[in-house]
């Protein structure tokens, strides 16, 4: 019993890595570790050039209370703090470590509570503790801080339901998947932690049709316990995006500028939630992440890799370049960012995936006028006018923009996808969303944004 | 404005593409309209395959000089103005002076369409403001209808229909179903055969390139109101299927009201849009003064269509009901 929702685009299925089994990266010689890899405050740097480092010991914390710590993810010496290109485009001061053959770990690290614990016999409290401990952030691409997440937010009800997010929908990504097949203890663990935090007496593992064997590699972990579900839902992108998800398995609508939250329901990445497991029971922290390798390259596939391994270190490791990529995306191909692909760019706690692509991307044709066919209506899951928005943020006219409603776009460019002329509609109404939330600013008129 | 952030640095998504493009929906917008063209040629010989030929030529030659003149972008590899003029072609009858083809395609590329800006910018459908224009300025011409060799009936079917006691003394009796679908009848090159037109029809619907909402909201809207209103006898008795497979109506539903750059843009703007057509079509075959209204109807819906627009934006997903 799930819910298709309205709109949404197919592109072709090919998942290039999907059976392909995760392997371990070579230790790569060096690491870059960015001191804001999530939503919020950066982190000011906690060791100094020259110094020894451990794996899981913070190089980077904040005090602010939207910030999640860094951690130095393989052993080795601090050669250098200084700017470094983020996948995002942007530029963070980050701690580069060179690594040693040791792979040590970090003497300090929290006391370890062993797979076997009872998530019950832990308070709320003490898991969010170490979950902030741990540097766990949003992994499925937004990177809001996990402690901060699930800290009780005042006039929401106790959510009756935690939806663990394991639809991967964008193209060519298979790390969820490979987690869920080869690792489904682990995010069964930390589903039944972020319960046990949120005081919701549900949770329910969500994957995408074509991941069904996902379901059935899940369901020995979660036993006969009635409160805990996997629910299988339509392939469809974006079918992981946090409103699609909750409409799709609890048939609620989150209200415009609202959080699941405001509907019982609290969303969490798989990758997450089998993150925070190992950060109770193992008592390590985010150090590392199954990343998929596809596209262009000449063996796609799953790599765990240290975060902060280098776009380039990923790419030797998938065989190198074919038919002449020059650019790799970080993220999914829908709403990943793509650099040169010769440009060493460190893979974050939230990169899921590098595509290699070769540059025919949307963003590279000549677009060609609107012809007004609403192909783009028809396929906005928000069921917004993507045309008349990106030509009102052509012609700079922000009130009307908000008006129509701008600050509801996710930004998941299926209009774009379909867009006969090939117009840059995200662009330009990213535009305008920024333009809308500066003159909400200005002139408060009430909630705004679009969630996390 | 082109490639917003897109800087050498980075570039964001999406960085797939599904297409189709723009010159693709147009060819197979050509496509659809080759059976009833073929079926003009049929019925009406070289005369038909001429005014084709002068009005679709015309529109690619003056869209070529215009874009060059206007220092813009060539748009001829996109088809658009094939499509206007093949359109135009359809609304005319064979055996025209061929100087009237292409003073419409002229009118249609260079006023309708370039003088407003071009492709996308065009108030309304230019293939339907040429024949309008043609229409009011060559009465004489753009009436006289060719029959087609073993037609039943010199008069067009409408005209039989619905201006009956004018006409019924004068020609014979109207053309029946069979006629109609097959295209035994009068008529301009695009309106004899809907079975031909259906044809084509039923392509773009499969390739999704028309919005099956547009044509459904005419058929309808012209099947109840001449069921209701369309009776010699009294109310309830017309003959809504005569009227829907007479005159332009098939060819302006499917063809034509679809136009994307001047229908609405939102679903519920189409549906609206639909029914004004139907609704028009009606009142001017059943109480105007030409026997034929389907033109006319998407021309005037065609100019409402920014405020259709402006009042029917969609409700955001979680959006409150206002």
């Amino acid at each position: 019993m799930t819910s298709r929702f309205s709109g949404g685009v197919k592109p072709p299925a090919g998942k290039q890595a999907a059976d392909v089994p995760t392997s371990s990266l070579p230790r790569p010689a060096i690491v870059i570790l960015p001191l804001r890899q999530h939503i919020g405050a950066a982190c000011y740097p906690l060791v100094r050039v020259g110094e020894r480092v451990a794996r899981g010991q913070p190089v980077g914390d904040s005090d602010a209370a939207l910030a999640a710590p860094v951690h130095a993810t393989v052993s080795g010496r601090v050669t250098a703090i200084e700017p470094w290109i983020t996948p995002s485009g942007q530029t963070e001061l980050a701690v580069l470590v060179e690594t040693d053959p040791e792979d040590r770990w970090w003497e300090q690290l929290p006391e370890p509570l062993g797979w076997s614990m009872d998530p019950e016999a832990l308070s709320p409290d003490e898991i969010r503790r170490r979950a902030r401990l741990a540097g766990l952030v949003g992994m499925g691409g937004a990177g809001f801080p996990t402690a901060v997440k699930l800290m009780p937010r005042s006039g929401s009800p106790v959510p009756e339901l935690v939806v663990l997010n394991g639809a991967e929908c964008e193209p060519l990504l298979s790390a969820d998947r490979r987690l869920m097949l080869e690792d489904p203890l682990r995010v069964v663990v930390g589903l039944k932690f972020l319960m046990q935090t949120t005081g919701a007496p549900r949770g329910v593992i969500a994957v995408e049709e074509a991941n069904s064997d996902c379901a059935a590699a899940l369901a020995p972990f979660l036993g006969h316990d009635p409160r805990l579900r996997v629910a299988v839902l339509p392939s469809r992108y974006p079918q992981g995006a946090e409103k699609m998800l909750v409409w799709a398995v609890a048939r609620r609508k989150v209200p415009l500028g609202g959080l699941p939250l405001d509907v019982g329901v609290a969303v969490q990445n798989v990758a997450t939630a089998a993150a925070l497991a190992t950060a109770l029971a193992e008592g390590r922290p985010l150090t590392e992440r199954i990343v998929t390798v596809a596209g262009e390259v000449a063996s796609p596939g799953n790599w765990l890799v240290p975060i902060g391994s280098q776009t380039t270190d990923l790419i030797a490791a998938a065989g190198g370049i074919r038919h002449g990529a020059t650019r790799v995306v970080m993220g999914g191909p829908m709403m990943g960012v793509a650099h040169p692909s010769a440009r060493p760019v460190p893979v974050t706690k939230t990169i899921g995936g590098l595509i290699l692509i070769r540059p025919q991307s949307p963003a590279d044709a000549e677009p060609a006028p609107c012809i007004r066919c609403g192909r783009c209506v028809a396929v906005c899951p928000m069921g917004l006018v993507p045309a008349e928005l990106a030509r009102l943020a052509g012609a700079g006219r922000w009130d009307l923009a908000r008006e129509h409603h701008v600050t509801a776009c996710m930004e998941c460019g299926s209009c774009a996808y379909v867009c006969p002329a090939q117009r840059p509609l995200v662009q330009l109404i990213r535009r305008a969303k920024a333009e809308a939330a500066r003159q909400a600013q200005q002139q408060p008129t009430g909630r705004n944004g679009t969630g996390v | 404005m082109s490639r917003t952030e897109t800087s050498p640095i980075v570039t964001t998504g999406p960085h797939l593409w599904g297409g189709p493009g723009t010159g693709r929906i147009m060819s197979d917008l050509l496509l659809a309209l080759i059976p009833a063209v073929l079926g003009a040629v049929y019925f009406f010989g070289s005369d038909a395959l001429a005014v084709v030929l002068v009005s679709t030529g015309t529109a690619a030659a003056v869209e070529w000089v215009t874009n060059r003149w206007l220092g813009r972008r060539s748009t001829l590899a996109d088809g658009s103005a094939l499509v206007t003029g093949l359109l135009l072609a359809l609304n005319l009858p064979a055996g025209v002076p061929l100087w009237l083809p292409a003073v419409g395609a002229f009118f249609a590329i260079a006023i309708v369409k370039q003088a407003f800006g071009g492709l996308g910018y065009n108030l309304v459908n230019p293939a339907l403001a040429a024949r309008a224009f043609l229409l009011i300025g060559w009465p004489t011409q753009m009436t006289t209808w060719p029959a087609p060799p073993d037609a039943v009936s010199m008069a067009t079917p409408l005209a039989v229909l619905t201006k009956p006691l004018a006409l019924e003394a004068t020609v014979g009796a109207a053309p029946g179903y069979l006629d109609l679908l097959v295209g035994r009848v009068g008529g301009s090159l695009g309106e004899t055969s809907a079975l031909l037109l259906l044809i084509g029809a039923a392509y773009l619907l499969y390739r999704r390139v028309i919005d099956w909402r547009i044509p459904v909201a005419i058929f309808g809207t012209v099947a109840i109101l001449t069921w209701i209103l369309g009776g010699r006898g009294g109310p309830f008795q017309g003959d809504a299927l005569y009227h829907l497979l007479a005159g332009g109506l098939i060819l302006g539903a499917f063809y034509m009201a679809t136009d994307y750059v001047t229908a609405p843009i939102t679903p519920r703007g189409r549906w609206i849009f639909g029914i004004g057509v139907g609704l028009v079509t009606v009142l001017i075959r059943l109480y105007g003064s030409f026997p034929e209204g389907v033109s006319f109807a998407i021309l005037f819906m065609n100019l409402m269509t920014p405020l259709l627009d402006r009042l029917t934006v969609p409700r955001p997903f979680g959006g409150a009901r206002e």
